[in-house]
């Protein structure tokens, strides 16, 4: 499309111009801020998201400049098209909030809402959704609906009873993968994401069902427990990748790289690569390479100062460098007397153990050998 | 003299400050023995009144309810250990305080760990601890709470780095006498609910 028809589009009193085709939700995510509508299911780098979960519900007030009937019922806004002269409205909509406050509360029905436990918290969808637009307490009164927890593969947990259907990972596996081998099984209610016949997932690719999961159903299972991301320093780096771009985040304690993700953009998003494809990221950067050596650190990633991540990176980028050591300098070489080594006492941290390195979460196994 | 006049241009900050008296001493003053005398009376009285001494350790002042002592780790009513490692207080800390590493619970410990995942290690450093009880109020298990005492003093710094092992209130199970007495007379917030 060279010659492209700009249809102007007014979210909550913003008025803006998108190229036709877009949909509501994209010229609301150019606008940016509160006017962009949550969404759970849609993801822009997967082709046929979408549609699922209703969290994005907006309020057409004025169709188009031709027909200036409203629309009558609250509309998907990541499946419904602009047109021109359309007004939408969002947060300026009592209705949108309200309907909103329910989707909200059908989503946490069978949620666990385990956040403490769950290592998707911090950086969560659901919680962030929940935090805004949730109920305190909860209607429901029946048995929730609960799974056993299943290993997709020897890197990759999936703890279905947290999963909001969702339908990103199995988009993930359709695109990113030949063989797709999981998918949605049954219906409603008992709708479940499985491997079929358990088969483990193998193909390169697969570990993105991680990053696209908007939730703590599937998870990395090599930083499982081991730290909240809240504590880890994102840092930005690359290798030289035979399969994937290598461009990623590593979540850092100290010099320990703890976990492995691709870049996310402000949407939560995989970001693109210059050249506009999806800097998705394979499982040997993902999974194996969990030392700083393997890595070129390009710098500390900048993270929202509103999200919990930012909680001790104090202002800009301070904080997230190591300080130069000056008090030897300047006391003619002498090393500072300390008063009590923390290592000396301390049983948390370790210089012994390196819990980056074992396989899955640490158990007591692991504390307990190393212990003297 | 100029320096004078200032000085009454300045504004008192309070009403109660006198002016220094420059008088030469009067000859009962100059003979001191007086003010001794009636300095001596005022500390003789004092033996006739009730003191405000509380005789520490024999004698202790009975705390407010909302006191924050030492911490203590909560066990559920089976002996099971609340805290599941999530971090929360340590993030709320504003002295830094507590550190931690989790783990999974293994089949078999179900008894010992209330969730599947659990601080293997916890560690609050009493050094840096200001016991403002901020870590209380951010644990959504209920797993920490501040009791009535003080931490014990100690002769060397690394007596103020408090594990598990200083921490964990004792198995209400196995030994409830000991679990009583730890949990002192303010009730852990949860104790009713649950
Ligand atoms: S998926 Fe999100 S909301 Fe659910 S338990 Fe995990 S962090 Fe909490
Ligand atoms: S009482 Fe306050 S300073 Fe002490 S450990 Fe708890 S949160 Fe930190
Ligand atoms: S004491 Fe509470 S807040 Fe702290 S890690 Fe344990 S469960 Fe979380
Ligand atoms: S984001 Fe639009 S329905 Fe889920």
């Amino acid at each position: 499309m060279s010659e492209q028809t700009l249809f102007k589009v007014t979210i909550d009193n913003i008025t803006i111009e998108v190229p036709a085709g877009t949909t509501i939700l994209n010229a609301a995510r150019k606008i940016g801020g509160d006017v962009t509508p949550p969404a759970m299911c849609y993801y822009s780098k997967l082709q046929g998201s979408g549609g699922k979960c209703r969290t994005c519900l907006v309020e057409v007030s004025k169709g188009s400049e031709k027909d200036p009937r409203p629309m009558p019922k609250l509309v998907a806004s990541c499946r419904t098209n602009v047109m021109d002269g359309m007004e939408v409205k969002n947060i300026t909509s009592d209705k949108v909030l309200d309907a909103r406050a329910s989707i909200v509360e059908f989503l946490l029905i069978n949620h666990p809402l385990d956040c403490p436990i769950c290592d998707q918290a911090g950086e969560c969808h659901l919680q962030d959704l929940s935090y805004e637009h949730g109920k305190e307490g909860t209607r429901y009164e029946f048995q929730r609906r609960t799974f056993q927890k299943h290993d997709l593969g020897p890197y990759i947990q999936l703890h279905m009873t947290r999963c909001i259907l969702c339908y990103r990972c199995v988009y993930v596996a359709d695109q990113l993968t030949e063989k797709r081998e999981h998918g949605i099984l049954d219906r409603g209610d008992h709708a479940e994401i499985a491997t079929q016949i358990q088969k483990s997932l193998e193909h390169d690719f697969i570990g993105n069902v991680i990053d696209v999961c908007p939730v703590g159903a599937l998870t990395d299972k090599t930083f499982r427990f081991k730290n909240r991301v809240w504590f880890l320093k994102p840092m930005d780096a690359h290798r030289d990748c035979p399969t994937c771009s290598g461009k990623v985040t590593l979540w850092n304690r100290g010099d320990e790289v703890f976990r492995v993700t691709a870049r996310k953009d402000e949407w939560g998003e995989v970001e693109s690569l210059e050249d506009g494809s999806t800097a998705w990221i394979c499982n040997t950067c993902r999974f194996e390479k969990k030392k700083t050596s393997d890595w070129v650190i390009e710098g500390p990633r900048a993270i929202s100062r509103h999200s919990v991540i930012s909680q001790g990176h104090y202002q800009g980028k301070i904080g997230m460098h190591k300080p130069r050591e000056t008090f030897t300098a300047v006391h003619g070489g002498r090393d500072p007397k300390l008063l009590m080594d923390i290592h000396s006492v301390s049983e948390v941290n370790r210089p012994s153990i390196d819990l980056s390195l074992i396989e899955g979460p640490a158990h007591s196994t692991d504390f307990n050998l190393k212990k003297d | 003299m100029a320096g004078q006049i200032e000085e009454k241009h300045m504004q008192a900050l309070t009403n109660r400050s006198k002016e220094v008296s420059r008088k030469p001493m009067s000859f009962m003053e100059q003979l001191y023995l007086p003010a001794i005398l009636k300095g001596m009376a005022i500390t003789f009285s004092h033996i006739f009144k009730k003191q405000p001494t509380i005789r520490y350790p024999e004698q202790k002042r009975p705390f407010s309810p909302v006191f924050r002592g030492l911490h203590v780790l909560n066990r559920d009513e089976e002996g099971r250990e609340r805290c599941t490692a999530c971090g929360l207080c340590a993030v709320a800390c504003p002295a830094e305080a507590i550190t931690m590493e989790a783990a999974e619970r293994l089949p078999g410990e179900e008894n010992k760990y209330r969730e599947e995942k659990y601080a293997a290690r916890y560690e609050i450093n009493m050094l840096r601890c200001i016991f403002c009880g901020l870590c209380e109020e951010a644990c959504p298990k209920d797993a920490i709470y501040l009791s009535e005492t003080f931490a014990p003093a100690n002769f060397t710094r690394k007596g103020f780095i408090y594990g598990k092992n200083e921490l964990l209130i004792p198995d209400p199970v196995t030994e409830p006498e000991a679990y009583q007495k730890a949990r002192g007379l303010k009730e852990p917030t949860t104790a009713s609910q649950n």
